[in-house]
């Protein structure tokens, strides 16, 4: 444990544990017979609050599935998910719908926004579903954290791709979720805009105490990150604490060495 | 090229269902059309076919009835005896038949008519040696001998469940008669075959209740070999020239009437169930434009390619239309086949309104696949154009670049400067039509379906504020999802408003309809109302006069205070033709009510004529003047102007007293009879009158609704048969909207998949997508019956010639009842797309680019 997280625990309000979600013997498998394919073996982990952990792998790793299921999105096949304390496994979808809305935050790659809303009605479009009014003053420190004060009526094809993609991040962050999960949010922008998004995503931690769990297969992204973990078929076969970019490519160089051999 | 339209049309056939559905319901509609009146043309053709056969030549006096209705001249010429025995005596003549036929009705044992009020008919039995008739061949029983005896066709007799020897009542229009059944016959005449009623009397007995003693209705002459029948007619004609009124006619003359007439019937028939189906079809082109836009817009990176790899702009519009025409050729061969069943469906369900519908196998000429292949083909080809030009125009360099490309506001400008000029330049036909005095439908004619054109056109720049003004509410009732829908109405104009237009159009006609009818049954009623004072008029079902002893009767009955005959003959008025009604002077001001513009209602006593104010301006009247009357005998009368009312729905424009009518016309025409009772309109008034014309079942006793329902009947028969032609192009609609809903939701997979993830229900999704469906259906709607209520105030306008008291009356409940309706289906129409949307699996759509 780092002494940065453990800082961070330690002003973190919340769950006795201090386990924002966790996985358990967590199994997923597509298809039956000869075609099926195993995507998360057996995986435990867990997700500590007011941290920032990335889970990278090389593709068809399961770092994607591990992430889905962690967040609702996908069921698992065996195993048992907690996001705080609620065990999600045995919601149905109605309950995991209304788990994501309330508990959850997202970032995607792409496609974030609703095209007909304007930048501040897609940040608060989970309160509006949920019928919640936002809190004007966390809104406001949301908005002028992302910076977009001066884009709130400008709709998503009048703002460039960095700046859909903070819209996405303030929206995130909007409701305070438990957790938020954002998969490659910055794999479709230059690396300039992809560094002010990491930039928000980490302030967010630090600053507001965010629990943030984000796919990647940028090494350099992973370093934003308290804690990496790393994904190879299906297991957790490694972890690292406040990782620098290099070690990150170095250690991801040994995944690719390990497949070419 | 053809292949990628032919993998295409493959790849995308979920996708192209409803505009297929679209493109074969139409087609179908015509199908049906032509089918049905194909069939219902060789089926009355076929009952036809073995008419005339037994005669040469027919002399045929047009003016022989009782109660028919003739109401011009009734000359003391008949065809009678002599006239009988001189053709007989003819060299050419083989022999001769003498007819006598009219209308009589056959009550069934509650007192009810059989079969329709107008092929219930008479004639003579004509027995030979053998004592038999061998166009009526006796299955049970006798023919009739005697008075009081009569013979039934055997359907007729089965549906009042008699038996020979039973007490059957017939009627004329006098009381009704009771009869002994002495035989039971069959018979090929196809009126009976329709389900007409056929009663044989003997020829005496016809003769005296159906014509005068001695006078025949026509007479059937049959050649000797040898003899031509133009040959026939030549020496027949001048033996039956003492009146012009006889016609006397070839079989073949005869047979070519018949099918002409036939002809005319189906024809007009036909003409209007065609053009429903255009109706329908038109309502297709808005689906199938919008499919192949929406088509085109998904699949612009791959025209693009094919751009980009070398294709020409033309090879592009081919392939695209090459892609209708099949769509249109599949869709019209289904349509083909379902409308061989509507065509069968259409005849089952005349059948069983109407018993008189000839049937026979169904016809499906080579003609109607021919047409209906084509115009589906045709129709789809055109739908598909302007997407496929369209198509053409994207650039190759759009293969590389990603997003959708926004509507380009330029055609919308375009669009929407060509449907402004439009608009206006209907709205003023319009205005100008309802301003003018003369030619208002000249004006209007043109000027409505300009008008209606030119809002379609402007649909989708209207579409935004419209539905914009539903915003509040929806958020309000609905939250989020209401909010999306609102705003996913309107995210493509053209889209919404190839939707809505769809359903715009047979809401515009339904809307005129409805309000047409409306404003004139009020019309007629508030005109029953103020003109007539009597409480009951009596009058024959069938159109036909009443008997003269009939008014005279009523007067009898208990409870009657005043009664009067209304009178109608063919008269000319200064030279020009007119229908002229009489009243009786005395009882005139108990029953009928006139607002006088001048003179005073009372001269109908001194025997002088009263006029309305219409034919007081056409002919230069006014009171006190000479008015000459020639009589249908030919005599003519003097008369001067006694006064002059405001033109009345009710009355004829000119109105005499019954005495001056029967002074050159001893057996007047007897239109109604007007009662007034001690106690108005009861039943015991009605019932008394009943029992005084002899329960006659084909007299009807109508109160004042009843004589302003009887006006209006007719209306609102159109109109029940125009909801349910136009419910036909609303479906059409209806599948339009599935269409884009299916459509919409599908390029939306993202977007609902990002919904989802955030928190949007299933019930969420599934709600937004209906509301959005509704929103868009209920502004078709709106559209619709805006331009609907309007269009019929136009023809409204147009129509206070005939009825001068007519003003617009909107029929509240019912626009209303339509606007819910539109409501409710444009939510079922959204049910299965709303479906759709709700099981979208997230991480597939997340994850899709």
């Amino acid at each position: 444990m780092s002494t940065a997280s453990a800082i961070l625990r330690s002003v973190t309000p919340g769950g006795p544990s201090g386990i924002a979600a966790s996985a358990r013997e967590v199994t997923k498998a597509y298809g039956v017979g000869e075609t099926r394919v195993t995507a998360l073996n057996r995986v435990d982990v867990d997700i500590h609050r007011g941290q920032f952990t990335a889970i990278m792998g090389p593709s068809g790793s399961g770092k994607s599935t591990l992430m889905h299921c962690l967040a609702g999105l996908d069921t698992v096949s065996t195993g048992h998910i907690r996001i705080g304390d609620t065990e999600i496994t045995d919601l149905n979808d109605k309950q995991l719908t209304q788990l994501r809305r309330d508990k959850i935050g997202f970032i995607f790659q792409a496609f974030n926004l609703l095209p007909t809303l304007n930048a501040i009605e897609n940040i608060t479009l989970p309160m509006d579903i949920a019928g919640r009014k936002a809190d004007q003053a966390w809104l406001d420190q949301v908005v002028s954290t992302v910076g977009l004060a001066d884009r709130l009526k400008h709709r998503p094809a009048q703002l460039s791709g960095g700046q859909q993609q903070r819209v996405a991040v303030a929206r995130a962050l909007a409701s305070r979720p438990e957790i938020i999960f954002g998969d490659e949010p910055t794999g479709n922008l230059d690396s300039r805009s992809g560094a002010e998004v990491l930039d928000f995503l980490r302030r967010s931690v630090n600053e507001l105490q965010q629990t943030i769990v984000m796919v990647t297969h940028d090494p350099n992204a992973a370093s934003y990150a308290d804690r990496v973990l790393f994904l190879a078929d299906g297991r957790i076969v490694d972890e690292m604490h406040n990782p620098t970019a290099d070690a990150v490519l170095d250690r991801m160089r040994r995944f690719d060495g390990k497949r070419t051999s | 090229m053809y292949r990628t339209a032919l993998r295409n049309l493959l790849a995308h056939k979920g996708r192209l269902l409803m505009t297929a559905l679209a493109i074969m319901l139409g087609t179908a509609f015509v199908a049906g059309s032509m089918v049905f009146s194909d069939t219902v043309d060789q089926a009355t053709r076929n009952s036809y076919s073995t008419s005339f056969d037994d005669l040469s030549v027919m002399v045929s006096d047009p003016a022989a009835s009782a109660s028919g209705g003739f109401r011009g001249q009734r000359s003391s010429a008949e065809l009678n005896e002599e006239t009988v025995a001189k053709i007989a005596a003819l060299p050419g003549v083989a022999k001769t038949r003498a007819v006598v036929g009219d209308f009589t009705g056959v009550a069934d044992k509650q007192n009810k008519l059989i079969g329709p009020a107008w092929s219930a008919r008479s004639a003579n039995f004509v027995p030979d040696a053998s004592g038999n008739d061998p166009r009526y061949p006796m299955v049970q029983g006798r023919g009739p001998r005697a008075a009081g005896e009569i013979a039934l066709d055997r359907k007729t007799a089965e549906s009042g469940g008699y038996r020979v020897g039973d007490t059957v009542r017939i009627a004329i229009n006098g009381p009704a008669v009771n009869t002994q059944l002495t035989g039971i016959f069959t018979t090929t005449d196809p009126m009976v075959a329709g389900g007409g009623s056929l009663t044989l009397l003997d020829t005496a007995s016809a003769q005296q209740q159906l014509l005068t003693p001695g006078q025949f209705s026509s007479i059937e002459v049959t050649a000797k070999p040898g003899i031509s029948a133009q040959a026939l007619r030549e020496q027949v004609a001048p033996v039956v020239a003492y009146s012009k009124r006889f016609t006397v006619q070839t079989a073949e003359q005869l047979r070519t009437e018949q099918s002409t007439m036939i002809a005319r019937r189906t024809h007009s028939l036909e003409q209007v169930l065609l053009a429903f189906a255009a109706i329908s079809l038109f309502v297709g082109i808005f689906i199938i434009a919008n499919t192949f836009t929406m088509l085109i817009a998904q699949r612009t990176k791959e025209l693009a390619l094919l751009r980009a790899i070398g294709a020409a702009r033309a090879q592009v519009t081919k392939s695209v239309l090459a892609e209708a025409a099949l769509i249109g050729l599949v869709s019209a061969a289904g349509g083909l086949l379902v409308g061989i069943g509507v065509g069968a469906g259409l005849q089952w369900g005349l059948k069983s309104v109407n018993r008189g519908m000839p049937t026979g196998s169904l016809v499906v000429s080579p003609g109607t696949a021919v047409t209906v292949l084509a115009v589906g083909v045709l129709v789809t080809m055109v739908s598909a154009l302007l997407p496929a030009v369209r198509a053409s125009r994207i650039a190759p360099v759009a293969a590389m670049s990603s997003g959708d490309q926004p509507t380009t506001p330029k055609g919308l400008r375009i669009r929407n400067s060509i449907g402004t000029v439009i608009t206006v330049l209907g709205l003023g036909l319009i205005m100008l039509g309802v301003v003018s005095d003369h030619s208002k439908q000249q004006f209007i004619r043109p000027g409505a379906p300009l008008a209606a054109i030119g809002i379609l056109i402007l649909l989708p720049v209207l579409s935004r504020p419209a539905i914009s003004l539903a915003g509040p509410a929806l958020v309000r009732l609905f939250g989020t999802p209401g909010k999306l829908a609102r705003l996913n109405a309107v995210r493509s104009p053209r889209r919404t408003a190839a939707t809505a237009g769809a359903i715009a159009i047979g809401l515009t006609l339904v809307t005129a309809m409805t309000v047409i009818g409306t404003s004139v049954t009020d019309a007629t009623t508030r005109s029953v109302n103020a003109s007539v004072k009597a409480d009951l008029a009596v009058a024959m079902s069938n159109g036909h006069g009443l008997a003269a002893q009939v008014p005279a009767d009523i007067a009898k009955a208990p409870g009657v205070t005043s009664v009067s005959a209304v009178t109608s003959m063919n008269a000319k008025v200064n030279g020009n033709p007119h229908t002229v009604e009489g009243l009786d002077a005395d009882t005139f001001d108990q029953l009928v009510k006139l607002s006088m513009t001048a003179g005073s209602a009372d001269a109908l006593k001194q025997g002088q004529a009263l006029i309305d104010s219409g034919l007081a301006t056409s002919e230069g009247l006014h009171t006190g003047s000479a008015l000459k009357l020639t009589n249908p005998d030919g005599t003519e009368t003097a008369l001067t102007v006694g006064g002059v009312f405001e033109n009345n729905q009710q009355l004829s424009p000119i109105l005499l007293a019954n005495s001056v009518i029967t002074a050159h016309n001893p057996q007047p025409f007897i239109v109604r009879t007007l009662v007034k009772g001690t106690a108005g309109a009861t039943r015991a008034l009605k019932q008394a009158i009943a029992d005084a014309t002899g329960n006659n079942p084909v007299i009807v006793i109508r109160d004042k609704q009843g004589m302003a329902d009887d006006y209006s009947s007719t209306v609102n028969a159109a109109m029940s048969l125009l909801y349910v032609m136009l419910g036909m192009s609303v479906l059409v609609a209806v599948l339009g909207v599935v269409n884009t809903m299916a459509m919409s939701v599908f390029e939306r997979k993202r977007e609902i998949g990002l919904l989802r993830a955030l928190g949007l229900d299933r019930t969420g999704v599934r709600r937004m997508v209906r509301l959005e469906s509704a929103v868009v259906s209920v502004f078709g709607a709106v559209v619709g019956m805006a331009l609907g209520s309007y269009l019929a105030w136009a023809a409204v306008s147009t129509l206070s010639e005939q009825l001068p008291n007519i003003s617009t009356v909107l029929p509240v409940g019912e626009l209303l009842l339509f606007l819910v309706t539109a409501g409710a289906v444009g939510i079922v129409a959204g049910l299965w797309p709303a479906r759709q949307a709700a099981g979208t699996d997230i991480l597939h759509s997340i994850n899709a680019s």
